[in-house]
């Protein structure tokens, strides 16, 4: 620690180079901190103690088909099962039929099933009282400016009104917040209707519904569960397929897209690029600086302090480009999300990332630093001192 | 004074790169015939000419220093083109899937083939609408589809994994309405049967699908009889016989879409006006063409911006490295530049010999990074869920374009790189860098 003075001297010896590497850095950690986000908030979605606890019942056949109504009273008593409430996929969307919100018709119970989502009691009785009522998400409401008590035009890309037109109207009651900003950004973006309303009015759907999500009383007898819940409808018209909302997630993720690949490989090219560059950087700041190091090990300094000076040099190089360059990540994400209303989603920088981050600069500090430190250390004073 | 300066360079310089990266290879074209001109013809084009040769003939010296700039803006440009030839590659599949002559018929409103819905009356009123090509025995050329999606077992996943894919039921006349498509193995499915042909594409996504194997959906049983391959969305498909695969999804009659060959593509004009006059029918009709390109337009343009965001920051990371080199570059050769400056060499040819230097060096990089990503990417092939239900297999596709905008990347960081340390190059005191190190 003592000799911090020294070691920041000599990286700033030549302040262009110091600064122009720093940068490079630190466009290294911002990319990482934000791929790692990206990547961590696709891995961990679902897997909150919630997802593990909740089990998600569907068709067999696929997710676009439906249940029967009637499995509700057999499912709800089956043994473990706390709670069970039901969902339709309505198939929103606003102004375009591309443009597609998500959008679920849901059981009045649906809510209590999912503490994550925070609304305020007296819009939470508005939404059960009200027959075309929604309950829209936080982030969605600032998207598109709307105000709780509007009316809202939707397009159900899927289902017809009573009328024939794919036209639905619906009054905004309430806002649901997720409760935990980092891993609710989905929660944001939806809409709630009541399923009555939904399945009295479109032709299409008698009594029909397309998941079911039961609440079990103990995570662990989960498999159990899903497996009895599965069991009710064995060999009928209906077979379901029962599985929890963790796992029905990370499917889901799996099939979208292989993002844990593609930011891996990205970030294996910008590291591998970042090491060559800080490589060159401390070799050259080596190499200009060999008399200075000899008169340094002429004053008394050991050879393994000489390797210690230019290593710490250089993992302090790292770290302060990183940890720069995660922090404007942790800056930039906020203001990515809310400058692009809410289209752009990306998960703030979180613990993990930091630790990952740290120690992948460590890491590479050590690397880059080790050949010019070796060099340092084997440095013969005389050969040195006299410029050969 | 001086920052104000600084920033107006710094200003110019972007507006130079934005207008680099949009224009169209006959103006960068020009721009190199221009450029190419005036170091061959004008005096002071040939001097810098001649000092841009002693500097590379110096490169031997430098290589790990200059090393820098060719890998890290290789980085930069394969990471590039892989991301655009990831969404060209998606476009290309969903795009190749369509054609400007023949149209599909959905129910109004609905987004995707999935979420639509046609009652027996409506297909059979679409089928006589005008423009409608016929075969050589005078039946017209419609084919009336079912599709839905199905559960099945990924490959290499867990055992209780499933993925979804999308089961097209089909006539006799989907394969006329879609020549492209062609059996590969086993043979087609026989009407009236609990039989399937996959694509090619399904069938390297999923579990079982093989001639010969049986596979279960929902709790029947089904052969799988065929292979078939089109090279295009529907390799990511089953197709099976439609009565059978409704009765398997109570469906009964209804039909999802209607695809429709024309007799051309000024015919689809009158067919959708047919169709949209029709008070029995609400229906959207489009081309195949227009419903693909639809598909994939959303997800083009995320893989893109991506791409362009990662590119842009990786870019910035580059830049700086090239600066780092250069500015080493120039400080190493002070004595050099010195001399020629003392000899009565002006500016522009120390500035230009720099400049190119380093735009050498970028091509380069860009060059190696472009068959880099064309090496490891082209062909590479991937997944994803499209069109709301099924997981649609396509091949990264390292088109020329994609190369050609890396190369434009590399050039611009090249350029950003060379500049500042050329300005400097051209300002050196020529008596204190003389008497200098």
């Amino acid at each position: 620690m003592k000799y911090l003075h020294l070691i920041w001297a000599e990286l700033f010896r030549r302040k262009t180079r110091t600064i122009l590497t720093l940068v490079s850095i630190l466009a290294a950690f911002l990319l990482f901190g934000l791929l790692n986000g990206v990547r961590e908030s696709f891995e961990q979605a679902g897997q909150s103690a919630q997802g593990a606890s909740r089990l998600q019942t569907q068709s067999r056949l696929s997710f676009i088909d439906t249940l029967p109504q009637s499995l509700d009273a057999r499912i709800a008593a089956t043994d473990g099962v706390k709670a069970v409430t039901y969902a339709n996929w309505f198939g929103g969307a606003y102004q375009d039929p591309h443009n597609q919100i998500f959008s679920f018709a849901v059981a009045p119970n649906y809510l209590d099933l999912y503490p994550e989502i925070e609304v305020d009691p007296k819009q939470r009785e508005a939404f059960d009282a009200t027959r075309t009522g929604v309950l829209v998400g936080e982030g969605l409401m600032k998207r598109f400016g709307w105000e709780v008590g509007q009316r809202l035009p939707l397009i159900s890309t899927i289902f017809p009104n009573r009328d024939g037109s794919k036209n639905w109207a619906f009054d905004i009651v309430g806002v649901m917040k997720p409760k935990d900003k980092a891993s609710g950004g989905w929660y944001d973006q939806m809409i709630l209707m009541q399923w009555k309303y939904f399945d009295e009015s479109t032709p299409y759907n008698r009594g029909q519904v397309g998941w079911y999500v039961s609440g079990v009383r103990d995570a662990n007898q989960a498999d159990r569960v899903a497996k009895a819940i599965d069991a009710l409808s064995a060999n009928s018209d209906h077979e379901t397929k029962t599985m929890t909302e963790a796992a029905a997630a990370a499917s889901w993720m799996k099939q979208t897209a292989d993002i844990g690949l593609i930011v891996g490989s990205i970030m294996g090219a910008v590291f591998f690029t970042l090491l060559l560059l800080t490589g060159n950087t401390m070799a050259q700041a080596v190499r200009e600086r060999i008399p200075e190091l000899a008169v340094l090990k002429t004053i008394g300094f050991r050879d393994g302090s000489v390797l210690g000076l230019v290593l710490a040099e250089s993992v302090l190089l790292v770290l302060i480009g990183g940890v720069l360059g995660l922090g404007l990540a942790a800056l930039l994400g906020p203001i990515l999300t809310l400058g692009s209303g809410g289209v752009i989603n990306m998960p703030p920088v979180g613990a993990s990332s930091w630790l990952l981050g740290l120690s992948l600069m460590v890491g590479i500090g050590l690397l880059v630093g080790a050949l010019p430190a070796i060099r340092a250390m084997r440095l013969n004073i005389v050969d040195a001192l006299a410029g050969r | 004074m001086k920052f104000l300066r600084g920033l107006l360079w710094f200003l110019v310089t972007v507006a130079g790169i934005a207008i680099w990266l949009v224009s169209p290879w006959f103006v960068l074209l020009a721009l190199a015939a221009a450029f190419a001109l005036w170091l061959l013809l004008t005096r002071r084009g040939r001097q810098a000419g001649s000092v841009t040769q002693v500097g590379l003939s110096t490169l031997r010296q430098r290589i790990g220093a200059s090393s820098v700039i060719v890998v890290g803006i290789a980085g930069v440009v394969a990471v590039l083109a892989a991301l655009l030839a990831m969404a060209e590659g998606y476009r290309e599949t969903l795009r190749k899937s369509g054609s400007a002559d023949s149209a599909i018929v959905l129910r109004g409103a609905s987004a995707a083939e999935v979420m639509s819905t046609l009652m027996h009356d409506s297909v059979t009123v679409i089928a006589q609408a005008p423009g409608i090509a016929r075969d050589a025995q005078g039946r017209a050329l419609v084919s009336p589809e079912l599709v839905v999606a199905a559960n099945l077992p990924l490959k290499g996943g867990l055992p209780d994994e499933d993925g979804s894919v999308q089961l097209r039921g089909v006539g006799d006349a989907a394969w006329m309405v879609r020549p492209d498509v062609k059996i590969v193995a086993g043979r087609k499915f026989a009407s009236g049967r609990r039989e399937l042909v996959a694509g090619t594409g399904a069938q390297r996504q999923f579990a079982g699908l093989e001639p010969g194997k049986r596979i279960k959906l929902g709790n029947q049983s089904w052969d799988v009889v065929g292979v078939f391959h089109s090279g295009d969305a529907m390799d990511s498909e089953l197709w099976a016989d439609a009565e059978i695969v409704a009765t398997t999804y109570r469906r009964g009659s209804s039909r999802t879409s209607v695809t429709a060959k024309l007799t051309g593509a000024s015919a689809f004009k009158g067919f959708k006006a047919a169709l949209s006059a029709d008070p029995r029918l609400d229906v959207d009709a489009s081309t195949t063409l227009d419903y693909f390109s639809k598909q994939s337009e959303g997800m083009t343009k995320v893989i893109r911006i991506i791409g362009m965001v990662v590119g842009a920051i990786m870019a910035i990371g580059a830049v700086f490295g090239a600066l780092n080199t250069m500015f080493a570059t120039v400080a190493t050769r002070a004595r050099e530049i010195a001399t020629l400056r003392a000899i009565g060499f002006r500016g522009v040819p120390v500035v230009v010999a720099v400049m190119l230097e380093t735009m050498l060096l970028a091509l380069l990089g860009g060059l190696l990074g472009g068959a880099l990503a064309w090496l490891v990417f082209n062909g590479f092939t991937a997944s994803t869920l499209a069109g709301g239900v099924g997981q649609l297999t396509f091949d990264f596709k390292v088109s020329a374009g994609v190369l050609w905008t890396g190369i434009k990347w590399a050039l611009a960081i090249g350029f950003v790189g060379g500049l500042f340390p050329a300005l400097r190059a051209a300002r050196l005191p020529v008596t204190e860098a003389l008497r200098g190190a």
